[in-house]
């Protein structure tokens, strides 16, 4: 109770006094997960609506397989990368490993997963809705999956959110491929892990309340930006 | 650009080795009113997609005067249930003329100028999922218009409505007849089919039992089936 009670005291007065490592290292988290959401966005949102709206012969079978990706461990998908970007590895003459470049490769593979999962049920559920109409219309693929990815918005903001949540809470794959370096790689949830193995519970549980702190200021803006949950607006 | 003479060839719907519709044979012409009529399960909706294009033919054909491509350009479809995107009022109605490439400035235009012409012009800029029954129906039936089709059909557009907003759907639908636009709409209200028809196709099982000008048909039917539906009796 002790630890807890000192770690909230610690976190406050870190954040007052603009302590610059924490910045620093808070500052890297968001970079690096909101590049991967960006990015995990980009590929998952019109991946989402063409399986929703394009009948073809795997579809079942490519729905199933990325349900069963959301539940991807980290620590090997951190591993895989791992291997992929070191030196002896296929992308090795990249250089990237133990950067944040390799950190934001890592989230992405666990996110996207997610993302497309959760987006592909909300459009699924709206070309139900607008099918007979958008058919009627005449509408072109193209035309219909940005009508489509347009109108679930909304519900599209709820599954970055939930990527998001994901990729800033994760420890285990930059871990591995970005290997917690001072300065360079070390973010939030690294050092948590970090000063926990050092035994300063303190200062990990300060460091674990900026997280959530973090999170949830993150979640509100981006709420507040999306203008959700107003009265007769989606 | 003419669509019409429109030929129907032994059109048929069959779905898991069930007959829905036909084989039906069918010419219409371009003007007025053709109402189907006929009681639930008779085919009606599936008859009016057939002709769309929205459901597949098992088999037959239907020639245009025109190409395929050029009818569906200019025909629009309102449904029993209207389908409203999740957008406000102004949005829904310009979004076909969004899809067509009209700028958006020149769609709100026509948007606005539509919505007042269907007694919605208060509503612009509220989400049209909020909106009465009666409400998104006459937005349905804007939207539909708003590209000067030169076919509408409609399906049971007034079903679930109240006396006041099927009269105000039905003079929409008489100034959109008196404009040009050629009209097929399925009902199985009979007041509302002797309102609005010029000629009347009686659908029963999926087959046409008849089709005949409306005075004819309202006053003489030729079928039993048809008389039997007249009276109010069941007919299945």
């Amino acid at each position: 109770m002790v630890d807890i009670w000192s770690g909230i005291t610690q976190a406050f007065w870190l954040v007052l006094t603009l302590d610059a490592e924490l910045f620093e290292i808070a500052g890297r988290s968001l970079y690096v997960t909101l590049t991967a959401l960006a990015i995990a966005c980009l590929i998952s949102l019109p991946l989402a609506a063409l399986i929703a709206v394009k009948r073809f012969r795997a579809r079942r079978l490519v729905i199933a397989v990325l349900n069963a990706l959301m539940g991807l461990p980290p620590v090997v998908v951190g591993l895989i990368v791992y291997v992929i970007l070191s030196r002896s590895g296929p992308l090795g003459v990249l250089g990237v490993l133990f950067t944040p470049a390799a950190m934001i490769i890592a989230q992405v593979i666990i996110i996207v997963p997610l993302i497309t999962s959760i987006a592909h049920q909300s459009i699924r559920d709206l070309w139900q809705e607008y099918h007979d109409l958008l058919i009627s219309l005449n509408v072109t693929q193209s035309q219909k999956i940005r009508t489509l990815l347009w109108d679930s918005r909304r519900a599209l903001l709820t599954a970055a959110l939930a990527g998001f949540g994901r990729g800033i809470g994760e420890v285990g794959a930059i871990m591995i491929v970005g290997g917690n370096i001072d300065h360079a790689t070390r973010v939030l949830t690294t050092a948590i892990a970090l000063e926990t193995g050092k035994g300063e519970f303190a200062l990990a549980l300060a460091l674990g309340f900026v997280l959530i702190g973090l999170a949830v200021a993150v979640n509100l803006a981006i709420h507040w930006l999306g203008q959700t949950e107003r009265e007769g607006r989606w | 650009m003419e669509l019409f003479p429109m030929k129907a060839c032994a059109i048929e719907s069959r779905r898991r080795g069930q007959q829905l519709v036909g084989p039906i044979d069918l010419t219409l012409e371009g003007q007025g009113a053709t109402v189907v009529i006929g009681p639930n399960g008779a085919g009606k909706t599936t008859f009016l997609q057939l002709l769309h294009g929205t459901a597949r033919l098992s088999a037959g054909r239907i020639d245009w005067a025109c190409s395929t491509e050029e009818a569906r350009h200019h025909q629009a479809f309102v449904f029993q249930r209207p389908v409203m995107l999740r957008r406000t009022v102004l949005e829904n109605l310009s979004y076909p003329l969004r899809l067509r490439g009209v700028s958006k400035a020149k769609a709100e235009e026509r948007a606005r100028d539509w919505a007042s012409r269907v007694g919605l012009a208060q509503l612009v800029t509220r989400a049209a999922t909020v909106l009465s029954g009666g409400e998104q129906q006459k937005l349905a039936l804007a939207r539909a218009l708003i590209c000067d089709p030169k076919l509408l059909f409609l399906d049971e557009p007034c079903a679930a409505l109240d006396g006041r907003a099927m009269r105000e759907i039905e003079t929409i639908l008489q100034e959109a007849k008196a404009a040009g636009t050629r009209l097929i709409l399925s009902t199985h209200d009979l007041g509302q089919a002797r309102r609005l028809a010029d000629d009347v196709l009686f659908l029963l099982g999926g087959r046409l039992h008849e089709a005949a000008p409306a005075e004819a048909f309202f006053n003489g039917p030729e079928t039993p089936q048809a008389r039997a539906f007249l009276r109010g009796d069941i007919v299945e």
